[in-house]
């Protein structure tokens, strides 16, 4: 026997769960009872500006998540080697808590009772609307993501040898250049893997919008469970939708890959 | 410098914590308040293990999630022998589409897979429940195996399995003494990887599970969507102290299997 017609079972499920359901996705998206039609995926341009306010604050989320993770990775890489397991560990632990859980930490901490505006009113200030805005939308995928810009970050930056940056200052780096030209270069597959891994489940989320940015500020995702499982019940714009998002990001990953110089994103 | 990276580290550790912190506080708050702690009390946590559903969707979730990993780490760790001797072209075709529910969104995976459900539930008897959600657990556990288990076929010699039968080895027994050692490691990171995921999953969940079968995932958010109750604050303390517990066995099993290598090597 053949050690390839091993996989025949795993191929057999593949093609009916994962092949069949995404071409289902384009069927449904390009047609209505009658057959072919754009129909649906002309009305998602009715949607624009949620698409627009969702690449938005994905964008500024995952910035803040590189910004902020970027230093921690750092740090963590610098450290003595058996340190380093213990603090990666201590960093993604809060990552094994459901992250319907992690929101909904926030959810009581930006409350208009919640103990941010105890605290401000005990310092006679506020209360100031904290939840509901799309400040704590970007908020809340900061908090829920941060992990995932760190991990990938670390791993690159952990291979790069203390050595060269002394090789950099005694060929005249100031520690500047050194950042720019050595560190950060060496970075980039960490960079682009970090930020998909920030940037898809951030432009997709349904969950931190509605518990943290109220109903006013909805997301591509809101969008598609309102058509799936919302009073809007509408199968084939929820595909239509569903396929522009995949299209959206597959755009974005393509120009994120055209900054990686060995083409490879660590997933 | 090194002061200042340590408070910097020491801010983001504040920020990823207190959160969390701040909910374990208050699962033992006597009063439903969010912002004042008025006195100490267990109340919650009693109510909690006399809560039903929660009990119940408990219970539900380990067992989809022990069944569905089961059976994707069978169907992975095979699906990953024979694609490793696929010829190029059918390889990257399998392993593209294997990466689909990694790479998109797992709305995007839900919906698809409810689209498949519905367009089955109208035409046989397959009702939105305990099998629609293990067949979405599966699916999306199955790709977890395989791309742990793949990498260890490119670290084997591929010439170990036809030498152990030139010397006398069946196919099977071949398969069993020098192939499955090797790709051990693979099948039980891709194994626990898949458990955890199904554990935790509630995008995939929400758009497959019908009104029979709830996951704790689901049920908390059907809780977190109702009132408030402290009762959440007291399911996740007790998560918490799960997690920290599970991390702090997986850690002391890695530093001694590393300490053991550490002494071989010597």
């Amino acid at each position: 026997m053949k050690l390839k017609y091993f996989s025949a079972p795993y191929l057999v499920w593949m093609i009916i769960f994962i092949l069949v359901p995404l071409l289902m996705i384009g069927f449904f998206a390009l047609t209505d009872d009658e057959g072919f039609t754009l129909k649906y995926v002309s009305d998602v341009g009715q949607y624009a500006n949620i698409f627009v306010r969702s690449i938005w604050l994905s964008l500024v989320a995952t910035a803040i998540c590189l910004v902020v993770a970027y230093p921690v990775s750092f740090i963590l890489s610098r450290m003595e080697k058996h340190k380093q397991g213990t603090m990666l560990m201590i960093v993604m632990l809060p990552m094994w808590m459901n992250f319907l859980l992690r929101t909904y930490a926030w959810m009581t901490l930006l409350g208009n009772n919640g103990i941010i505006n105890h605290l401000l009113g005990l310092a006679d200030l506020g209360p100031y609307k904290l939840i509901n805005t799309s400040g704590a939308v970007v908020l809340g995928m900061v908090y829920n993501y941060l992990p995932f810009m760190i991990l990938p970050l670390y791993s690159v930056m952990v291979k790069i040898d203390n050595s060269l940056f002394e090789a950099a200052s005694d060929l005249g780096c100031s520690s500047r250049q050194t950042l720019f030209r050595v560190i950060i270069p060496l970075s980039v597959p960490g960079i682009t893997s970090g930020v998909t891994m920030v940037f898809v489940p951030a432009i997709s989320t349904f969950i931190i919008s509605r518990m943290l940015g109220g109903g006013s500020n909805l997301l591509i995702g809101d969008l598609i469970e309102m058509q799936f499982l919302g009073n809007a019940y509408n199968p084939h714009l929820g595909a239509a939708i569903s396929l522009v998002l995949m299209v959206i990001i597959l755009v974005i990953m393509t120009v994120m890959n055209q900054f990686d110089p060995d083409d490879q994103v660590l997933m | 410098m090194k002061k200042l990276g340590k408070i910097y580290l020491v801010l983001v550790l504040l920020f990823l914590y207190v959160p969390i912190f701040v909910l374990i506080v208050f699962s033992f708050n006597e009063t439903k308040s969010r912002s004042v702690f008025s006195g100490f009390t267990l109340d919650w946590y009693k109510r909690l293990f006399h809560n039903r559903i929660i009990i119940s969707s408990l219970i539900n979730t380990i067992i989809i999630a022990s069944i569905a990993s089961v059976v994707s780490t069978i169907l992975g760790t095979f699906a990953a022998i024979g694609i490793n001797s696929m010829r190029k072209v059918p390889k990257a075709v399998v392993m593209n589409i294997t990466n689909m529910p990694i790479i998109n969104p797992e709305i995007v995976t839900g919906v698809s897979l409810m689209l498949l459900f519905v367009f089955f539930a109208a035409r046989m008897n397959l009702e939105f429940g305990f099998v629609t959600l293990l067949i979405a657990h599966i699916t999306f556990d199955v790709p977890y195996v395989i791309l742990n288990v793949m990498p260890k076929f490119n670290q084997m010699d591929p010439h170990l399995y036809e030498a152990a039968q030139d010397l006398g080895c069946s196919p099977f027994k071949a398969f069993r003494k020098v192939v499955l050692p090797e790709i051990m490691p693979g099948v039980v990171s891709g194994f626990l990887m898949s458990f955890t995921y199904s554990l935790d999953d509630f995008v995939v969940s929400y758009f497959t599970t019908g009104s029979t079968s709830q996951t704790l995932p689901i049920t908390i958010y059907s809780m977190t969507r109702r009132k408030v109750s402290p009762e959440i604050n007291a399911l996740s303390t007790l998560i918490f102290i799960a997690v920290v517990i599970v991390l702090l066995v997986k850690n002391a099993i890695e530093n001694k299997a590393a300490g053991k290598n550490g002494a071989k090597e010597d």
